[in-house]
């Protein structure tokens, strides 16, 4: 450990040179590195792929199965039609589209009020209210389902878009996220507004959220894609068909047409699909933003 | 409160000279900021405190679901709960799920970003095809990986026959679906561990192994020696993150349950409060139940706790 020390602690006066990033070389321990990890990558994509010529192919050639050929023998677009013709799939996306807007918008909105409040206002109080909000970030959702529907449903909310919606805008983490962020906004910049007589929400609007896009877009991202993909509290509050979000829809009444292969990879398709276009408009925030749980 | 009280104490103040300047607050306190933290507050508190008491209430009563009069039963639930086998049964799977997707998820976690971060010219292609997963909605994971399965026609058995390790039997999966939940869960998450490895890995300067370089080490003592101490702080989050998120498994056990899997009798502890809940309509059971989830990971959450705070300093 003190060698290593010493070691970091020399380095810093290496000369800059020394700095330069060689060109990698291609060695065979470098070469299999890449064949390795191409080879992985490869593997981890065979799932999408599978789901994706299963559902191009007919029905009768995808669940007879066997023999196992990756390329359709047929192109076809039934499992597809038969989705649209249903039209709960459909159905399903729009309300899984509802109610994640919802809580993005609601989560978001709250949260920065919150954490603004957090970070530059004093109250009576705020220490003890901050604890108790951070205490919430443990708070494991499953174990609070069974006394959490029992309110929502005595509010009458069960089967609506808010019941849906309204538990899963209680995001402690984000207001936590958030607090941090603002705080290390240096206060010289809204010095300028005060002394113009602008008020908070002023500050918060034209000094403070300008300097915070990219944490906004990572706390929105991780709101969106955290609420399309939650699976258990919409399994409890949406009992009827055409107010469930699309994992519920899938999950509970497409199980129930029984083994149509293709039919079926092709809901997994549609079902991927969306969140799939989302990872891969905003990968570059998604990826920090998932780094920072560890960074910080 | 009655005036005898009240007088005196409202005297005194009265009596009391006017404060001096405040010496000690030079920031304004005003309730302000409380409208700030007000819409948060009222849901929070509408959708986890109250329903966190709530619970905690139920569970020394007889509620169930049914609406009939809430009778107060005392510990009679939690005295139940720890004796009821099927129970214990559902909490002992969910632990089995725990201890073995945890090791795979962390080690596997590592292993790949350890890839990624040496063959930095396909990264992209790498984080893309490790992390999409981890996107995708639990319904269509299982959906994929249930036709995967699938003893007739499904891909891995096929392969596993074709290898000669399977024949026409699921191989490991037949008999015990733990391990078939237990990789599509690895599957399906690992890209969040292998992001957070990957985050770490970056954050260590070049320096550190051009030092070793000069000493003449090769790759495996630099991965020993710098590489993986460094990423002490990072192994402790990682796994303490996959603890949590494991003792929570419901959603995949829940979905291949009764499909290829062979889970019928069979619950994860989740899926036991579940049904005493919705299914037995036994609400206040249930809430005991969910008490003793709580406690398990309050307790990992405690130790994720003070590891972030520790990184603070």
């Amino acid at each position: 450990m003190t060698a290593l020390q010493t070691r970091l602690e020399a380095s810093e006066d290496a000369p800059r040179a020394a700095k330069r990033r060689r060109r990698p070389r291609v060695t065979p321990g470098s070469a299999l590195v890449y064949f390795a990890a191409f080879a992985l990558a490869l593997l981890w994509l065979v799932p999408f792929l599978w789901a994706l010529t299963t559902s191009f192919k007919p029905e009768t050639e995808a669940s007879l199965g066997q023999p196992i050929h990756w390329i359709p023998r047929e192109w076809s677009l039934e499992g597809y039609r038969i989705l649209f013709e249903r039209g709960e799939h459909v159905t399903w996306m729009v309300n899984s589209t509802v109610v994640s807007t919802i809580v993005t918008a609601l989560t978001l909105g709250m949260c920065v009020l919150a954490a603004y409040g957090f970070s530059r206002l004093d109250f009576p109080g705020k220490k003890v209210v901050y604890g108790v909000v951070l205490a919430g970030i443990m708070v494991p959702a499953e174990a609070l389902i069974i006394p959490l529907f029992d309110v929502v449903s005595a509010l009458r909310l069960v089967d609506t878009y808010w019941g849906l919606a309204l538990p899963q805008t209680v995001a402690p983490v984000m207001i936590f996220i958030l607090k941090r962020f603002f705080d290390a906004i240096p206060r010289d910049y809204e010095e300028a507004a005060r002394i113009d007589g602008a008020g908070h929400l002023r500050v918060l609007r034209s000094v403070i959220l300008p300097l915070s896009g990219p944490i906004l877009a990572a706390v929105g991202i991780f709101t969106f894609i955290g609420s399309w993909n939650n699976f258990l509290w919409p399994l409890l509050v949406a009992n009827d068909p055409s107010i469930m979000t699309l994992p519920v829809g899938l999950g509970v009444v497409a199980r129930g047409y029984g083994l149509l292969y293709a039919q079926n990879m092709a809901a997994a398709v549609l079902g991927a699909l969306p969140l799939l276009i989302v990872f891969l408009i905003f990968q570059k925030q998604i990826v920090k933003g998932v780094a920072g749980v560890g960074l910080k | 409160m009655s005036t005898d009280t009240a007088t005196p104490a409202a005297a005194s103040t009265a009596d009391r000279p006017p404060s001096p300047a405040p010496a000690r607050a030079p920031k304004r306190r005003s309730w302000l900021g409380l409208w700030f933290v007000l819409p948060f507050l009222a849901v929070y508190a509408v959708f986890m405190l109250w329903p966190m008491l709530l619970g905690l209430y139920y569970s020394f009563t007889d509620k169930s679901l049914t609406g009939r009069p809430v009778e107060w039963i005392g510990l009679a639930n939690w005295a139940e709960a720890f004796g009821d086998p099927a129970a214990m049964d559902s909490l002992w799977n969910t632990a089995r799920f725990t201890v073995l997707s945890t090791p795979p998820l962390v080690i596997l976690g590592l292993a790949f970003a350890l890839l990624a971060h040496r063959a930095r010219r396909i990264g992209w292609f790498l984080r893309l095809s490790f992390f999409a997963p981890f996107v995708i909605p639990v319904s269509v994971v299982t959906m994929i990986w249930l036709w995967m399965y699938q003893p007739a026609g499904g891909l891995i058995n096929h392969y596993l026959g074709e290898w000669g390790l399977g024949g026409d039997r699921l191989w490991a999966f037949q008999e015990d679906a733990m391990g078939s939940v237990v990789a599509t869960t690895v599957w399906w998450t690992l890209g969040f561990n292998f992001l957070l490895y990957l985050a770490a890995l970056q954050t260590i300067p070049a320096e550190v192994y051009e030092a070793a370089d000069i000493d003449g080490a090769n790759s495996l003592q630099k991965l020993w020696g710098i590489t993986l101490p460094l990423l002490k702080r990072t192994t402790a989050l990682v796994i303490v993150l996959q603890l949590i998120a494991s003792l929570r498994i419901f959603d995949q056990y829940y979905l291949m349950a009764g499909g290829a899997a062979n889970l019928a009798t069979e619950n994860v502890f989740i899926q036991y409060i579940y049904n005493s809940g919705f299914v037995g309509f036994r609400i206040g059971y249930a809430s005991a139940l969910s008490y003793i989830l709580f406690v398990c990971i309050i307790v990992i959450a405690l130790i994720q706790f003070r590891l972030l705070s520790r990184r603070e300093d």
